[in-house]
Formats: structure tokens, sequence, C-alpha cells
């Protein structure tokens, strides 16, 4: 209260009483002063004394004891008291429920009023008390509002449809408001239209299986009609619900597409956004050689620049958006560097951010341009802004070979100016530098090494450390530099530390004469005198090489270093699909998925962007539809059958096993044919055929084959070829889908992979195929996965022993395991993988038929089966029909069988063939199912029962799987 | 959607405070003053999340507005609200400060209610919300009146009222730009753009349909092919955001600009153009270091423009070290002063033709430090006024049609007016 007295100082130069006196109440006693003023007879008393139990309201003061006297004053017809009545009802309603009950009376009269500002202010009001009792009486008065003849009762009723889902849903849906609601998107007043699809889209989200907001071609277009009439705010509610809508074609997305663009020049920057939103996902589904689609590009520019000349705070939140963008679509910007360049007066978090995207939008072009305006940068105040100048330039010359140069002359002009932390910053990025391009800059060292003494940041200290060990013999007292480092081993950082360790390790191996005593040294500390595990671990891999093999601790240690790639701080795709999907929302802003900031069941749905192709496959790759033409269904590119898959892993069995020490040279497949025929050759035969044999089945798991396959071997191909056409009498075996591209190799820097999944007698194996489709040797792969629904880990690590050359493919078959960490995913049988090779980390994500998860003891007692069948509710049950299957029931019987679908009774009933069969999933969920066969009708019933019915779904893609293949 | 708005003055004491959503808390009010106003350091971004709550806000003078939600909200919404929010305030009693805040509490707990229904925004045009929203109290109203409020603040046209009648029909076009340079050194422009508005006072009568055109190289171009038009200068529009009564799409199909204006004044449209831009002046620095303890300065400014035209409020300011001892200053016209408050030299001079030249040199006397660091070197920046569009900006037609009352196009009085102010106007030194 405390400006509230310096008010009173104020008032008394100031002549004019006005309202800021309600806040002067301090004295002890008010409230009960207050009480007799609520309670006097005259009406200009009332009011002031209701102003004055408002502004301590305010200030945080309770004056819920006044409850009684000031719901008294509500019977006027005073709007302005009554007003300030209502909203001390709102803030203490909860606290005081039995009193509020007081209130229903005049709140539902005045639902009555003749007057539609005060129908609409009760009904406004009552939404927002929320005390039961109240509620129950909020629904006659709602009902009414909601089909009221005027348009700002309906369009306020709309609203309160919503508060009243918050505060109790199963009202809303008993009291059947939903329906109404979605009645007023068909309003003839845009404002109503606009609240409802609000108010539906928030009660949409807490539900988020329900079908609310049923999007069809009608509504689409009721809504796209109000959007060119409603407020500025109203097209902000339909643009954000439009964009939540799948379109069925690209005829459909295109002409939506032409309806949203006259947005793009509104005045207010959330509509441009939201605009874009809808525009950048519906794009998706263009193909790209359309001439719309290349005229959308151009048209998106000019808008994203105009919000750059918006308020600050919208500038932020503007460039976090153009940041996502502009990974997602580089084209869009790529000529508009120039506006991102900072300005002197902007504030920090802008400048920060618009540094961002200068990098990201640096190209040979313009770099010239870039590296003028990020020295500039580097002279200014804000620490934090001049380290990511400094740091950008260093991303500049690894982006950009031409300018590598002039980046690092810039870097050393700034080494001299001995500013303290601009001269750590460039140290960290030279290392960057030189490890991109090798002996190359390397005349600057020296230079550096004058700075020594002045870096005191781990991470400065750590890539001087590197630089010194990496480049030891050509830095005359490196052993002297490194041993000064030394003395305070044990106050370094971990990273300081592990660095020293390695770099005194190379300096022993190159110079191993002088500096014996100085690696002892360093491995003793490391072992004997550190508990951190990592370096005393790494410490004792260094000795016990040293001690028995220096050679081999050589070929280890100065190894050559694998490359480093040009763009970082990319955001992961799956999560980059998401956000663009949230443009203009506070998960944009954040760069997090609204899950990692919203609390409950709102935002838990993943929204992802739709595929161009239509089918649900490959979301990921919407870029190879272009090769087959754009709209070409169903591309996926590499289809080999199933079988002939099998045999040609059996013809490309001779190649390497994992042999002794060290990486094999690259060689074609021909040169070391025949090695091991035996011993993988009979392991896949015997594992991918002989079904039901577990013990073999496991021994397939635990050693798996490698199969790299060459490209370069016309005979391996050739033959695999006559092998494919034998496949045709090979006995039923488990269905596994054709392999598709799940990562195209312009997203991968030239890595392509593609694959499938199958079960093997028991096994799951993850069956991929790599090719190196750019210019460099690709090593070190390895892979991972996200969690997923059902645990699928690796088995084991991803086989690739040889290097995989340009233009070289090899196939790998992983085995999986169901023991790993679960999360549910959606849909349920989507896994995200994470494959790593010496150029970067990619990711992906890929969905597995569910019926590599069928066990084969999934064969139910015929009681147990009737019982578990009665035992499910019948909520439970879904149906689903397969059209055109032409396999008579004993066919599609053994045929699921080969899939681990068990039949275990058989019924005819007026010429139907009713099968009943079950299914054990690997984490001991059972499938009940009753398929309908009748003859002459290509048309499939088929029912599962199960007691998780999220998974119905799936199992139904496998029977259509199954019984079409 | 906004879950609550609190209105802080400097010291972070709440002014307002209204909560929309139960899961907005009365300790929301504090961890915003606690972590972001009584925060000592600069604020590194206008959205923070202080455990798992976002806040929104902004600063006008030293209040501050907060927006808080614990839901994925659209950002730029909200950021746009809170603009507007200010707007609306601005409109109904003038400068937002803590003293017009308090006396007008009331006033501002029933702009919020009405303006924002559970966190969603609703209409808030001032000029429909002073219709119903006053701060004499409630006028009785007949029923008309009311069905007619409700009407136009739910309607299509949302920011006019029926019934306005002028006995003198007159509109005014302002054409304000401001003209934004950075310039190397060497006189090279690094970038350049122009960001203009074009602002409308009108007073018509009835519910005017206008029509406004100006030389927009698209349309010139589609136009010449008829043979007409043509002449004069079209200047490319790189692009345009427009009020909320112009219709967008009409815009997008045929590049006409044709609305009902709100009454009064209002903002028409917003562009922006970035190329043949005419830079009223030119700025030529040139800084010379004189040992460790003095710089010399010379600056020369060339104005470019016809030479019976008058640039205004010219203010070139140069900044000066921090060490900075002393100064002296020369210069032919208007008047110069070192400001040591502001590290800069502040010339003034008060008119300007076109094609002329004028100079200062200084000296700059520095006190010797031993600080390693160099002097960062802002650039010069410059203020001025000019009475044309730097764009090339032409108006060339605002036609008025209305319907219903018998005024034609010819009886409106119509005023245009070019300004063209200095942006971000600076020169690297």
């Amino acid at each position: 209260m405390e400006w509230a007295n310096q008010l009173c100082e104020n008032r008394q130069f100031g002549s004019k009483m006005t309202d800021s006196k309600y806040f002067t109440t301090t004295k002890k006693g008010e409230i009960f002063e207050l009480k007799a003023e609520l309670n006097s007879d005259k009406k200009e008393k009332k009011k002031e004394a209701v102003k004055k139990v408002i502004a301590s309201m305010t200030v945080g003061k309770d004056v819920s004891a006044l409850f009684p006297d000031v719901v008294n004053c509500m019977q006027t017809d005073n709007l302005e008291l009554k007003k300030l009545v209502y909203l001390y009802l709102m803030n203490y309603a909860k606290s005081q429920p039995d009193m509020a009950i007081m209130a229903v009376n005049t709140f539902v009269k005045d639902c009555e009023d003749a007057n539609p500002l005060i129908r609409a202010l009760a009904v406004r009001t009552m939404g927002c008390i929320r005390v039961d009792k109240i509620t129950e009486y909020l629904c006659e008065p709602l009902r009414k509002c909601l089909k009221d003849e005027d348009p700002y009762v309906r369009k306020t009723a709309a609203v309160c449809v919503a508060k009243l889902h918050d505060i109790n849903a199963q009202l809303v849906e008993d009291q059947g408001f939903l329906d109404t609601l979605k009645d007023l998107i068909s309003d003839s007043n845009p404002m109503v239209v606009a609240n409802a699809v609000a108010a539906l889209s928030e009660i949409a989200e807490s539900h988020p299986n329900s079908n609310l907001l049923d999007l069809n071609p009608q509504s689409i277009n009721k809504l796209l009609t109000a959007l060119n009439e409603c407020t500025e705010w109203g097209q902000i509610f339909i643009l954000d619900c439009l964009a939540n809508y799948t379109p069925r074609d690209d005829r459909e997305s295109q002409s939506i597409c032409e309806r949203v663009t006259p947005r793009l020049s509104h005045a207010n920057s959330a509509v441009v956004l939201s605009a874009v939103k809808v525009l950048m996902k519906f794009m998706e589904m263009l193909p790209k050689d359309l001439d719309y689609y290349s005229t959308l590009l151009k048209k998106l520019a000019p808008p994203l620049v105009t919000l750059l000349s918006a308020e600050p705070e919208l500038q932020y939140v503007a460039l976090r958006n153009i940041n996502l963008i502009v990974q997602k679509r580089p084209e869009i910007l790529k000529h508009e560097m120039k506006v991102f360049f900072v300005k002197y007066n902007d504030p920090i978090y802008v400048k920060l951010e618009k540094l961002d995207i200068m990098i990201r939008l640096a190209s040979q072009a313009n770099i010239a341009q870039v590296l003028a305006e990020l020295k500039e940068y580097a002279t200014e105040v804000d620490v934090d802004f001049v380290r990511k100048a400094v740091r950008a330039i260093g991303r500049c010359a690894i982006k950009v070979e031409q300018s590598a140069e002039r980046c690092v002359s810039t870097l050393l002009d700034l080494i001299q100016t001995k500013v303290n932390y601009v001269v750590q910053e460039a140290i960290v990025v030279i290392k960057d530098i030189f490890r991109k391009y090798p002996n190359k800059y390397e005349s600057v060292i020296a230079t550096l090494c004058e700075n020594l003494d002045s870096l005191d940041e781990p991470e400065a200290r750590a890539a001087m450390i590197w630089i010194v060990g990496e480049y030891a013999e050509r830095i005359d007292n490196a052993d002297e530099l490194l041993e000064s480092f030394l003395e305070g081993f044990h106050d370094e950082s971990t990273q300081v530390q592990l660095q020293l360790l390695t770099a005194i390790v190379k300096l022993f191996l190159k110079k191993p004469t002088e500096t014996q005593e100085l690696v002892q040294q360093v491995l003793s500390l490391a072992t004997q005198d550190s508990d951190n595990p990592d370096l005393r671990d790494r410490g004792y891999i260094y000795w016990r090489l040293l001690s028995t093999d220096p050679v081999a601790a050589k070929e280890v240690v100065l190894a050559e270093k694998p490359l480093i790639s040009e763009e970082t701080d990319l955001i992961e795709p799956t999560l980059l699909e998401e956000l663009i999907c949230h443009i203009g929302t506070l998960a944009s802003v954040y760069h997090k998925p609204p899950s990692a900031f919203v609390e409950g069941s709102r935002g838990v749905m993943h929204k992802r962007l739709p595929a161009r192709t239509g089918s649900g496959e490959s979301t990921e790759s919407p870029d190879v539809g272009t090769a087959a033409g754009g709209s070409a269904p169903e591309a996926a590119p590499s289809i080999i059958p199933s079988q002939g898959d099998l045999l040609g892993d059996l013809l490309n069995l001779d190649m390497a096993p994992p042999t002794t020490s060290g990486p094999p040279p690259p060689t074609t497949g021909m040169q070391m044919g025949g090695m091991d025929l035996l011993g993988g050759g009979l392991d896949s035969l015997l594992g991918g055929d002989i079904g039901g044999s577990p013990a073999m089945g496991a021994g397939f798991g635990a050693a798996p084959a490698v199969m790299p396959a060459s490209l370069n071997a016309p005979v391996g191909g050739g033959l695999g070829d006559l092998f494919d056409l034998g496949g045709v009498g090979m006995p039923m075996g488990a269905y596994i889908p054709p392999k598709i591209v799940w990562l195209p190799a312009m997203k991968a820097k030239g890595l392509e992979i593609s694959g499938t999944f199958a079960r093997r007698a028991g096994v799951i194996q993850m069956e991929l195929i790599l090719t190196n489709k750019a210019m460099s040797v690709m090593t070190d792969f390895a892979i991972q996965f996200n969690r997923n629904s059902f645990g699928l880990a690796p088995a084991g690590p991803l086989q690739v022993l040889t290097p995989l050359g340009p233009n070289q493919t090899i196939e790998v078959s992983l085995p999986l395991s169901t023991v790993g960490p679960v999360m549910k995913m959606d849909p349920l049988n989507n896994l995200q993988v994470a494959v790593k090779n010496n150029i970067d980390v990619f990711y992906f994500s890929c969905q597995y038929p569910i019926s590599m998860l069928f066990v084969e003891d999934g064969k139910m007692e015929r009681q147990v089966f009737l019982a578990t069948w009665k035992d499910i509710p019948n909520d439970n049950e879904s149906q689903f029909q397969i059209k055109d299957c032409h396999l008579n029931s004993d066919a599609a019987s053994s045929k699921l069988q080969g899939s681990n679908i068990f039949t275990i009774a058989k019924r005819t009933v007026e010429g139907q063939d009713m099968l009943y069969m079950s299914i054990k999933l690997s984490n001991g969920i059972w499938v009940l199912a009753e398929l309908r066969v009748q003859a002459g009708n290509s048309n499939y019933t088929i029912s599962l029962k199960c007691r998780a019915p999220e998974v119905s779904q799936c199992v139904f893609q496998c029977y259509e799987a199954v019984l079409k293949n | 959607m906004i879950g609550g708005l609190f209105i802080y003055n400097h010291k972070g004491e709440v002014l307002i405070s209204r909560v929309y959503r139960d899961d907005i808390g009365r300790n929301a009010v504090d961890a915003f003053r606690v972590n972001v106003i009584h925060a000592r350091q600069q604020v590194r971004s206008p959205v923070t999340n202080i455990a798992r709550t976002s806040f929104f806000h902004v600063k006008r003078s030293n209040i501050w507005l907060a927006a808080v939600t614990k839901q994925n909200v659209n950002a730029a919404m909200v950021f746009e609200f809170l603009y507007k929010m200010c707007d609306v305030m601005t409109a109904y009693f003038g400068k937002i400060s803590e003293e017009n805040i308090k006396n007008n509490f009331v006033l501002i707990y029933e702009l919020l209610d009405e303006i924002l229904d559970f966190g969603y925004p609703q209409n808030s045009e001032t000029g429909a919300l002073k219709t119903f929203i006053t701060q004499t109290g409630i006028k009785s109203q007949s029923k008309e009146e009311q069905s007619q409020i409700t009407s136009q603040v739910t309607g299509q046209i949302g920011w006019r009222r029926e019934g306005i009648k002028y006995r003198r029909n007159e509109l005014f076009l302002d054409v304000l730009e401001s003209v934004n340079l950075l310039m190397s050194p060497q006189g090279q422009v690094l970038s350049a753009h122009v960001s203009g508005r074009v602002v409308m006072k009108s007073y018509l009568s009835g519910m005017p349909e206008c029509k406004f055109g100006m030389n927009d190289k698209i349309v010139i171009d589609k136009q010449g092919k008829g043979g007409e038009g043509a002449t004069g200068q079209s200047i490319a529009i790189d692009d345009c955001t427009f009020h909320q009564c112009v219709r967008l799409s009409k815009f997008d199909a045929e590049r006409s600009i044709s609305f009902i204006p709100p009454d009064g004044e209002c903002e028409l449209m917003r562009y922006r153009t970035t190329k043949d831009i005419i830079l009223p002046f030119r700025v030529i620095p040139l800084v010379r270091e004189v040992g460790r303890t003095k710089l010399e300065v010379k600056v020369v400014i060339k104005s470019n423009f016809k030479p019976s035209l008058l640039a205004q409020k010219i203010e070139v300011r140069i900044p000066t070290p921090l060490n900075t001892s002393g100064v002296q200053v020369i210069c032919m016209k208007g008047k110069a002063k070192y400001k040591a408050s502001e590290n800069a030299i502040v010339w003034k001079i008060k008119r300007m033709a076109g094609m002329k030249e004028s100079q200062i040199s200084a000296e700059i006397e520095l006190l010797p430090t031993n600080d390693k660091k160099k002097w960062a070197r802002p650039p010069i920046s410059m203020n001025f006024e000019v009475p044309f569009a730097p764009s090339g900006l032409k108006v060339r037609y605002l036609k008025v049609f209305e319907p219903k009352l018998n005024y034609s196009d010819h009886d409106v009085i119509k005023w245009v007016r070019y300004i063209g102010r200095s942006g971000i106007y600076e020169t690297r030194c």
C-alpha cells in the first residue's frame, strides 16, 4: 500500500477528486465503515463503497467479509455498479459458495433482461463463477442465450460454453451444449462464428480423440467465408483452427491456400503469422512442380520481412518463428539477408535472434556482407551478443569454404583486441575450423599460444589444449605448454582434464623421447588421484594401449578424424515439423513442444505436417514425391519382393564378418567373396525359413549376420534376380512389407536409408539399406531408438564394419528386442530412429507393422478364448472392413498363421465362414478377432476385441497388409 | 488463452489485476514481480517462463503490462492484444501512467471485462467501445440504440456506427514515411528501406464507400498496357498491410484498396519499400585518432532533394568516447554542442534547402586510460523531416461514394500531405 500513501501526498497538490482516492483506504476498521456505506440508502454512496472494495481487492487485500453486503448491491439498474459487483463476485464466489447462491436469482433475471448488453453481461459473469451450485442454474439461461436473437448475446454465450466445460465437462456434454455450439459455426454473424470456433477448439484440445471439430470441406468453407468478415481476433481463432485441418488432396489444399493468402496483408501480426502457419502446413501437400507452389513461396517472404518492423516484442516472436521457417524452407528468405542485420538500438533479445538467422542464411553469395556485419558486432558492448557474433564468424568459415580464409583473419584481428571473452570465444571456434580444414591454417597457432594465459573458461582451455596436442609436432614448446596446465590438474573441469590427458598422450606418441615423464605424470593423475570414472577409464585405456602396443595406440589416438558438419544447432526434424504446426504460439517461441511446458491433457497431442502423398507412411520424406513427378501415389522407390530379399541376403553373405583389429580398407564385395559362406549363410537360411525353431532363432539373434551388399558387384545382382524368380515356390512366411525410403539422402547429407521390418524365427529384424550418395566415405555407423510404444530397442550394435564409399550400398539387418523403455507414440507403431555416422546424427521416424510383435505362442485355448471374448467389454470391440480380398477362408487362415495370427475355430453360418483368431503381442497383450468371409463377396468383416483397444487399428492394418500381399 | 492480466507500476506494485482462468493464482502476480520487475539485469526476453507459467510483458513509460497463461497460446496474438490494450487506454484517458491508471481503474476493469472474455480477445475498436463503455456512467438507451450497439460490436463493420452526419464532408490523408539507412564509412549503402503509413482522418456522413489509389507499380503497369497512365513514376512496394476495414480479398485479387473507413482517425495502410529510395541526406564522416588522447572528427552532410524544398529539424548526433574530457566544435551552420551525459556531440540545424552541404569539425580530447578495450565507435545518427515521401509514393486518388446520402465525390474536401522523417538513419564511422 506504499504507493497508496504516496498517492495521498500527491493528492494534496492535485485538486481533482478522482477514482484514485479509493486506493487510499488504509486505516483500521475500514471493513466496518465500508459495510455501513454499502448498506447506505444513497446510491452514490453505495457505488463509492463498492469502488473502494474493488480497489482493496486489486492490491490483494481480503475483503471477502463484505460478501453479503456487496451482493445486496447487485439489484440495481445502474450498469456500472452492476459490473463492479459482478467483478467482486467472480473473485470471491469460490471462497463463499453458500452465499454466492444469493446472487443466482439476479443472474437468472438479468438473463431475461430486455437490454442485450445486460443479458450478455449476466451470462458472461455467471460462467466465471466456479461454484457447482451456480453452474446448475446456469444451464437454462445459457441454453436460451445460445439461441438469443441478438448476436452480441450469442457470441458471449458461445464463450460461456467453454467456461462451463472447464468447470464441469460432463455437464456440458449431457446438456447437449456441444451440439448447439457446433450449430453456431453456421451462424450468420461472423463474430459468433469466431467465438464458437475458439470455444470448440479449446474443448477439443482436452478431448484429443473426440471428433468435436468435425472439419470437412463444407465447414471449412463456412470458416473461410467468416474469415473475411470478422474482427482481427476472430480471424486468428479461425486461422488457428484451420491449421488443424488436413485437406483431402492437393486441390483442396491449394484452394484453401488461395483463400488464406490475402490475410498476409493484415495489419495484425498475429493474423499474418497464423496465416503463415496454415500456408506452411498446407504447402506440404502441394506438388513442387506446380506453378502455384512457387508463387506461394514468393508471397511468403514480404510479410515475414514486414513483421520485423513491428514493435520489438512482436519482432522477437516473429524472429523465433522465422528461425523455424528458415530451417524448414530456406528458399523463402534466402535473398533477404539484409533485413536481419542488427540495428544498434535493437533490444538484446532481438539482436541475438537476428544473429542466429543470419548464420542460417549465410551463403557464398552474401558471405562478404555477413562477415563485415559480424565483425562490427564483435565490437559491441553486450557480452553474450559479442560472444555469439564471434562464434558466428567461425560458423561462417565452416559453412562457406570460400570465406574460411577471411574468417580466420577476422578472428585473428579479434584476438588482437585482447578482450578476454572475445579471445576465448575465438579460440573455441578456431579449433573447429582446424578440424574442418586440416593442414590449412595452422600457421596461426603461434598467435593462439600467446594468449594461453588469458584463458579462464573451461571450453576455451579445452580447445586450446586440443590444438596444442593435435599440432604438437609444430609447436616447439608443446610439452612446456601442456605441463603448465598440469600443475592445477585437479582444479580443472572434467572437460579440460579429459582434453589434457588426450593431448599429452598425443604429444607422447609424436615426441616419445622428451615427454615420457610428462605422460606418466598425467596417467597417474588421471588413474590414481581422480575419482571421476570417465577420466579414470580413459586413463587406463591409454595406459594399457601404450604399454601393450604403441603402434596400435598410435593408430587409435592419432587416427584421422571425421570431418565436422556444416550446420549446427539444427532442430531435430520431427520436432521441427511439430513446431511448424505451432507457428505463432508459445511453442514456437520456446522451440519446445507444448507438452514440455503445458500441464495436464492439453497440448499432449502431437501435431504433424500432412504427407504429400496422402498416405500415412513416410511423413518424413515429403521430398520423395518430386522424383516420381509430384503427386505420384505411394512412392516407395526401392521395392524389393520379400522372398527375393531373403535370397539376395544369402547371395551377399560373402562379405567380411567381424575380423581382427582395425577397420578394413574399403573393398568391393567380389574380392572377399566366399569367405564365410557357410557361417552366416546357414544361419540366415535356417533362421528365415524354418519358423518355430527357437534355438536357431536365438542363435541367429545373438550373432547377427552382417550382410553388406555392394552395388559394384554386378554378378551378385544378376544372381539375385535369378533367385527372385525361384522365390515363388518358397513356403509361406511372415508378411514383410516392401522397403521404403525412411531417410532421403538430401536430408541426411547424402546418406539414404530405406528399410523394412521382418520377424524371422521369433526375432524382430530391422532390415536396412544404407546408401552413400555423398562424395565422401562414411564410417562409424551407430543406431539408437527413441522410446516407443512397445519398447523396441536394438539388440546389438549396427554392424557396418566396412566404410561406406561414395555410391556404395550396404544391407544390414539389425535384431531388435522388446525390452527397451516404453513410451506411447502416436501413431502407436511409430518409431523414431537416430542414425549416426562420422558426418552427423540424423533422425527419422518410421512405422513398423505391428505384426512384427505377434509372438509364436499366440494360440489361445478354445475355452480361454470364449471366456476372454465374453470378458472384454463390448466397448472395446471395433469393426473394420477389408475390401477386395479374394482368398477363401482357409487360404486366409494359413496366410495369417504365417504372421502368427492363429485360427482357433471356424464356424459356417448361412454360407458365411466365421474364423476366430487370437494374437499375442510381445508385451503380453492379447487381441481376439472374428473374421467373416462370405463366399463370392470380396469384402471381409473383421471384429477385434482387446483390453487395450488402441492397438486395434494397427492390428487391422496388419490384417489388411497380410491378406493383400 | 490468456489466463490473467496484470498492470504494475515501476516498483512492481499491482495497479490492476484481472484473472480469467482458474489455473492462474494470486502467486502469479508475485512471481512476475520478483523474477522480472525486480530482477536486476536487463530484460533478456519479453516472454518469461516461471514454474510452467508464461508471462508476456510490454512496458509503457514505467508501467508494466503482463499477460499470463499456462497454455500454449498464440504468442503473437497476446502481444498484439497488449498493444491494443494500450491503444484503448490511451484513447480513453490519455497517457498511460500510474496516476491515470489509478484514476480510471473502474473503467479499466470494465474495458477488460468487455475486450477479453475468458482470455479471448473480443472487439477492441475504440470507436465501437466508446458507444457503450463511458466514463460518465451508463446513459439510458432506447431499444434501437441498444441493438445498434450490439450489431455494431459484433457486425461486419465493427469499426463504424451508422447515422454519422457532418455538414462539411472532409478528409485528410497523411503519407508519413520513415526512411531508414545504414551506410558504411565509405558511403556504401548497407541497407535502406522506407516504412510508410497512410493515415486517414475522415469526417464523412453515412457509410461512405472509399477507394484509394496510389502510384503502385503493379497497378500502373497493368493500366499502362491499356495505353494511358505511365506518366510520372511508379514505385515498387515490397509489402503492405492494411487496417481491418480494407477488403483484403479484393486487394489480393485486383490490388484495389476499397473500404468503409472508421470515423475520425485511422491508420489505413502500412507499407515498406526498398527500391529507388531518395535518401534525403548523405553523411560523410572522417574520424582521425591523433595519438592516444585526441580525436579529430569532421562530418559533412549533403542534402539531396529539390532545391525548392526545405528540410526541418535536422539533428546530427556524433558519438564520443566515454573518456572524453573536452570538445571544441566549429560548424558552418546551426548549433552544435557536446553533451557529456549523452556521450555525443549534437548538431542542430533548423532548416536546410535541397542540394546544399554543410560541415562540422570537432576536436575531442581524451583522458588517457589503461582500458585495453577499444572504443566501439557507434554510428553517427541523423534526424530530420522533409516535405516529400522518400519512397516516391504519390496518392493518385481517394474516391468517396455514399449511395444513400446525396453527396458526391466532388463535394468532399480532401487534403493530402507528405512527411518524410528519419527512422534509424545511421552512418558508421
